[in-house]
């Protein structure tokens, strides 16, 4: 499957005009995975009515004002708490939740883990650049040991999480990792993740040259995505390796896709038996 | 429509139950919570109706989640509510404050315990009054009730959300532990009975444009809500009339939180209630609200009985306040006693509004146990 419309076809068609142009760096990778997810949107040809942007805080938290559907930027790391009370008051409308790593795993890792553990009917684009780039480049819980932050300018000196199988170990029914240049991958997994019952998550590798690179003697977006080829190992591969050569590396691919009921299905069957129990239904 | 309770008649419920069936009988069809004495209550009764009236009653991770999932739940387009303690109602701030940013209407209980800190986890107490005014970071407004019977409980949690609806801010009901756990008579009207108010909502296209605007010139825009392709964009930065971040404008900000100051304060006549008793030929002004008021009641009696012209005033609003009521009141007798169980909150409301032309006077009590008559009417009387 190839994405061959132009980009500026994407862009007329679903970003605010006026709220042009984005924030991001150059050398961000941003910017793609709006471009993918959009893609994805449009190729499956949902309409702009039917979805609701829910985001945190941090830069890949900016990305709902720049598209034009109904988007609610809240606090940090607590979109999938509003998320919930969004899609159980009206199930007809879709979520995407456009997370960062910090804003996703660490502030907001609670309502992570919770959300997934319901099957939250919700597709969360996971913008994983193992920084804070809004505040500067302090490490993120993703960032691998030994990388440096603004916070841990002698190198990350704790575990990473791996956002991913995290996922996966809490229920999700859809995961799959990339970086920003499996793009196809990328936009394939995402079209598969929008049109999941339940919680799908699809996280991106996404450089960050001017807080994290810069720090990490990558200054630039092409130097971070040659690292990305170095660091990554397709799900295939990995499956053949040993734990100790997957040390420090960072497995790509997709990792579940099931069919669990989701909440809003699981609601709706509460509600029936709450009626049939009191006598108030058959 | 079936309610799961019975309606048109009496029943005695605690504080609680009368929140929960209230909530349901005004609309509100989505409680997410967190268990937390002496709040649970409420979210168990919502647990156990909700779902009979097509609602949704979920049980978050924490306060954090349960106060987000109602104002997406609001922006959805249904009436929200959470009800927490003294912990769980700290949690609460930082999007207590998005709420009043994004004015989401929304209802937000808290029924006081014992603190600082984990504290008296059973007993009553008032010292979340200026938590409940000023809890959030940086400037902002909103609604503030305190209710001090189960019947009134009932009837300030349908107001609560008549004025979350209307000035499209969030609104929170001050209780306390005893209040949470008293079992007392209330009626429990029919829905004819009750006045019922749903937020604005855009009448076209050009007011759907302004979701933050003012294009009724009473500071409260209609609400755009998600899934109606008005495609509204809601953020907690500080933005422009259409939604848009604005953030390097002090102009911007400035018209904005001025808006939302105005929204509450141009009509505080309304939004404030309060009662008197004894009042009129008082010398001695007792001021006081929330579960202390029924013990104030009793010694206005108790004063009167003395030959002492003692009376009440009893806010049944703490937030808009009303000071100059305060200083027309100070005005006209000879001292104002504060009884509240803390060290002193409400006490230095009453003193800024006294302005000087009254002495004010704490009478402060901690530890979980009601203020007596007598300890007011010995305070008094000295």
């Amino acid at each position: 499957m190839m994405y061959l419309k132009s980009a500026y076809e994407i862009r007329d068609k679903y970003l605010r005009k006026d709220m042009l142009p984005t924030i991001f760096c150059p050398g961000c990778g941003i910017g793609s995975v709006l471009q993918f997810t959009l893609r994805a949107i449009d190729d499956l040809g949902l309409s702009q009515d039917e979805i609701v942007w829910v985001s945190g805080i941090g830069c890949s938290s900016r990305v709902p004002g720049f598209v034009n559907f109904d988007g609610l930027h809240t606090t940090h790391g607590r979109a999938l708490a509003f998320a919930t009370g969004i899609k159980l008051t009206n199930p007809d409308l879709r979520i995407i939740a456009f997370m960062g790593d910090g804003d996703s795993a660490a502030i907001g890792g609670n309502h992570l883990i919770h959300a997934i553990r319901r099957n939250l009917d919700v597709t969360v684009i996971l913008i994983n650049n193992f920084t804070y780039g809004m505040t500067g480049g302090q490490v993120a819980p993703t960032a691998l040991k030994g990388l440096r932050g603004t916070t841990a300018p002698y190198g990350q000196f704790e575990n990473p999480f791996d956002i991913a199988q995290l996922a996966v170990s809490a229920g999700a029914n859809y995961v799959a990792r990339w970086t920003v240049y499996n793009y196809i991958q990328g936009i394939n997994s995402i079209k598969k993740a929008l049109q999941k019952e339940g919680f799908s998550l699809v996280e991106f590798l996404s450089p960050c040259p001017v807080s994290f690179g810069r720090r990490n003697r990558m200054k630039t977006a092409p130097e971070l995505i040659r690292w990305y080829q170095k660091i990554t190992v397709p799900l295939a591969k990995a499956k053949k390796m040993k734990p100790e050569e997957l040390e420090g590396k960072i497995v790509i691919g997709e990792f579940v896709d099931r069919d669990r009921p989701g909440l809003v299905k699981e609601y709706r069957e509460y509600i029936k038996r709450a009626k049939k129990m009191m006598g108030w239904e058959q | 429509m079936k309610y799961p309770f019975p309606v048109g008649k009496s029943d005695f419920i605690q504080g609680d139950e009368a929140i929960a069936r209230a909530a349901i009988l005004a609309g509100c069809r989505f409680y997410a919570g967190y268990p937390i004495t002496p709040a649970s209550e409420i979210f168990e009764a919502m647990a156990l109706y909700m779902p009979l009236v097509d609602g949704v009653s979920i049980q978050m991770e924490d306060e954090i989640g349960s106060i987000a999932a109602i104002i997406g739940a609001s922006w959805a387009g249904t009436k929200a509510m959470t009800a927490t303690s003294g912990p769980g109602f700290s949690l609460m701030q930082e999007n207590l404050g998005y709420a009043v940013m994004t004015e989401t209407p929304i209802v937000v209980v808290n029924m006081m315990r014992g603190g600082p800190s984990t504290g008296q986890p059973t007993f009553p107490a008032q010292g979340d009054m200026m938590q409940a005014i000023w809890g959030t970071h940086g400037d902002h407004m909103l609604i503030v009730l305190s209710p001090s019977t189960v019947q009134e409980t009932f009837e300030l949690t349908i107001r609560a959300f008549n004025l979350a609806e209307k000035y499209r801010t969030p609104v929170v009901i001050l209780g306390d532990a005893e209040l949470a756990h008293m079992r007392e008579r209330v009626y429990i009207p029919n829905p004819d009975e009750i006045e019922v108010v749903y937020r604005k909502l855009p009448a076209n296209e050009e007011e759907a444009k302004l979701p933050f605007g003012d294009p009724h010139g009473d500071g409260v825009p209609p609400m755009p809500i998600f899934g109606k392709g008005y495609r509204t964009y809601v953020t907690g930065l500080t933005h422009d009339e259409s939604g848009h971040p604005r953030t390097v404008e002090p102009e911007v900000h400035q018209k904005l939180i001025g808006r939302i100051f105005r929204k509450i304060l141009g009509h505080k006549d309304e939004i404030i209630s309060y009662e008197t008793f004894e009042l009129d030929d008082a010398e001695i002004a007792i001021v006081t609200t929330g579960i202390v008021s029924r013990s104030a009641i009793r010694a206005v009696k108790m004063l009167r009985e003395r030959g002492v012209k003692a009376g009440l005033l009893k806010l049944n609003t703490i937030w808009p306040f009303d000071f100059g009521m305060i200083e027309e009141l100070a005005e006209r007798v000879r001292k104002i006693y504060v009884p509240e169980m803390n060290m002193g909150q409400l006490y230095h409301l009453v003193r800024e509004g006294a302005n000087g032309k009254a002495e004010v006077e704490l009478i402060s009590k901690i530890g979980g146990e009601v203020h007596t008559p007598m300890e007011i009417v010995k305070r008094v009387v000295g």
